[in-house]
């Protein structure tokens, strides 16, 4: 008898998980259903050239709609899914709609996280994570003067460039003491702040939102015991996984759904992927990522279990960040603990920063270096050891450091 | 529109027309042409999306970026014809462009 397999979520591990079950040679049904109105689409563009303007929506979609025909995978979109029947091996939609299984996936990826200040839904005040929420942005950038970004992460700073461009005076409130401090190590971080004040951008630190002021609409934020006027606001403190029906089915989580090497959660029937997932990562660690790579891999693991292959997830994460004319792209986790070591000069707008843990090079920060991006990937995956000197060596290629 | 030649490795050829703007890597997803993943979706951030360009028209390419250039030298089967097919923007003037999916994107 075919099997039915449900995809919970229609994003891009969604997209991916379909892709490949049907290149592993699943037979059986899929159903994918998702709570937007659209069918799965690219999120990095959308704080970048999506709110700038200059790609529309239909270049977003990852896939075309003859891909869901030709995988023979009925959709369902802006529909919510509200639990699951593990005992009937169902899935109940907010529309009513029962859905059977005999194998789930949930990917139901994250939500931004909302601010609890007072007037913290005031007009004026915007987050970004849909086509939705920039369809709503980016008309309130023509008409305003002065954007306040709470919290200066990946988001809030890739929101910033996009402004900056918009000729929109930027104020950037961060809690911590240094600019994406949950992403990326102190020296990038003080790139990347020196970046955005060249570029106009005005940032305090230490400054935690406590009201958002205004009457019929935002006029300021007030932060670290003063205001400061805006009319507009972005707010980009991170986001929290969709995993309250994993939660109520009785599925083990901690902050995301924990799943094993092959994606499966403690169901056996029931599998997870992206950015809703927690999982011991290659080096032992429990991590939950926010990442295209680790949506894309961990779909395809999941979908190559489901279809009878497992097959053990231990790729190295990666990710990247546009922000004016510089590309940050990152492999591998760092820790506060890693010896860290720079290869070529900041003040160049081209360096990386290479992190060495137990004589091993455990992560790479690069920044318009693409070479010491994809070899530090690769020594990362490799396990090398690199002499640090040797990678500090700008005179020696990428390409013959070992 | 201009139209867009896509030779899968074994030879199977695909030819789409693809909206002016749009990149050569975009009217290969969108097409759902094999051998080209774009798993960064066309931020020059994973050289999935490699192609061979005919030799007819690699003159009538804009040069490759600083970028484009460092991505492509850790691509496999690199050939001098190599380019990222996300960064290489579709213009009237490419109508009739070839290009070949390299055997290792398959």
């Amino acid at each position: 008898m075919l099997e039915r397999i449900v995809i919970v979520g229609a994003g891009q591990a969604g997209c991916q998980a379909v892709a490949t079950l049907r290149a592993e040679g699943f037979e059986g049904s899929i159903v994918m259903v998702g709570d937007e109105p659209f069918a799965p689409y690219q999120r990095p563009p959308l704080s970048k050239t999506y709110l700038m303007g200059t790609m529309e929506r239909d270049r977003l979609f990852l896939k075309p709609d003859a891909f869901y025909a030709d995988a023979r995978c009925e959709t369902i979109f802006d529909v919510p899914v509200v639990s699951i029947n593990r005992g009937a091996r169902q899935v109940i939609c907010a529309d009513g709609r029962v859905l059977s299984y005999d194998k789930l996936l949930l990917a139901t990826g994250t939500r931004v996280r909302k601010i609890k200040v007072p007037g913290a839904d005031l007009p004026g005040i915007h987050y970004l994570r849909s086509i939705a929420d920039v369809d709503a942005l980016r008309p309130a950038f023509q008409s305003a003067k002065t954007l306040a970004v709470v919290g200066g992460g990946y988001i809030g700073l890739e929101v910033a460039a996009v402004a900056r461009k918009y000729d929109l005076k930027v104020v950037v409130l961060e809690a911590l003491d240094r600019v994406m401090a949950r992403a990326v190590s102190k020296p990038v971080s003080a790139f990347y702040e020196q970046a955005h004040r060249e570029a106009g951008v005005e940032i305090h630190f230490n400054t935690a939102v406590e009201a958002f002021e205004g009457e019929a609409r935002l006029t300021g934020v007030r932060a670290g015991g003063k205001v400061f006027a805006a009319d507009i606001a972005l707010v980009g403190i991170g986001v929290v996984p969709n995993c309250e029906i994993a939660i109520e089915a009785g599925l083990d989580c901690s902050d995301g759904i924990r799943v094993d090497r092959n994606c499966v959660t403690s169901d056996p029937v029931i599998f997870a992927a992206g950015d809703c997932t927690r999982h011991h990562d290659r080096h032992g660690d429990l991590v939950r990522l926010e990442s295209v790579q680790n949506a894309i891999d961990q779909a395809k693991h999941a979908a190559l279990a489901m279809a009878g292959k497992p097959k053990d997830y231990a790729e190295v994460p990666w990710f990247w960040s546009d922000q004016y004319d510089l590309k940050l792209q990152i492999a591998g986790l760092a820790k506060p603990d890693d010896a860290i070591v720079l290869r070529g000069d900041p003040a160049s707008r081209k360096f990386a920063v290479f992190h060495i843990r137990a004589g091993k090079v455990a992560a790479v920060e690069a920044v318009n270096a693409a070479p010491e991006y994809l070899v530090g990937r690769k020594l990362i995956a490799d396990g090398a050891s690199v002499p640090p000197e040797r990678l500090a060596d700008t005179a020696i290629p990428m390409k013959t450091i070992v | 529109m201009p139209k867009i030649k896509y030779v899968e490795h074994n030879g199977k050829e695909h030819e789409v027309e693809v909206p002016t703007g749009w990149s050569v890597m975009e009217g290969a997803v969108k097409n759902l042409i094999p051998g080209i993943d774009a798993d960064c979706g066309g931020a020059c951030a994973c050289a999935t999306c490699h192609v061979y360009v005919d030799q007819a028209w690699l003159g009538k390419l804009d040069p490759k970026s600083d970028m484009e250039e460092t991505m492509l030298d850790f691509a496999q089967e690199l050939e001098p014809n190599s380019r990222l097919s996300c960064q290489i923007k579709v213009t009237p003037e490419l109508d009739g462009l070839v290009v070949r999916t390299p055997k290792s994107q398959h």
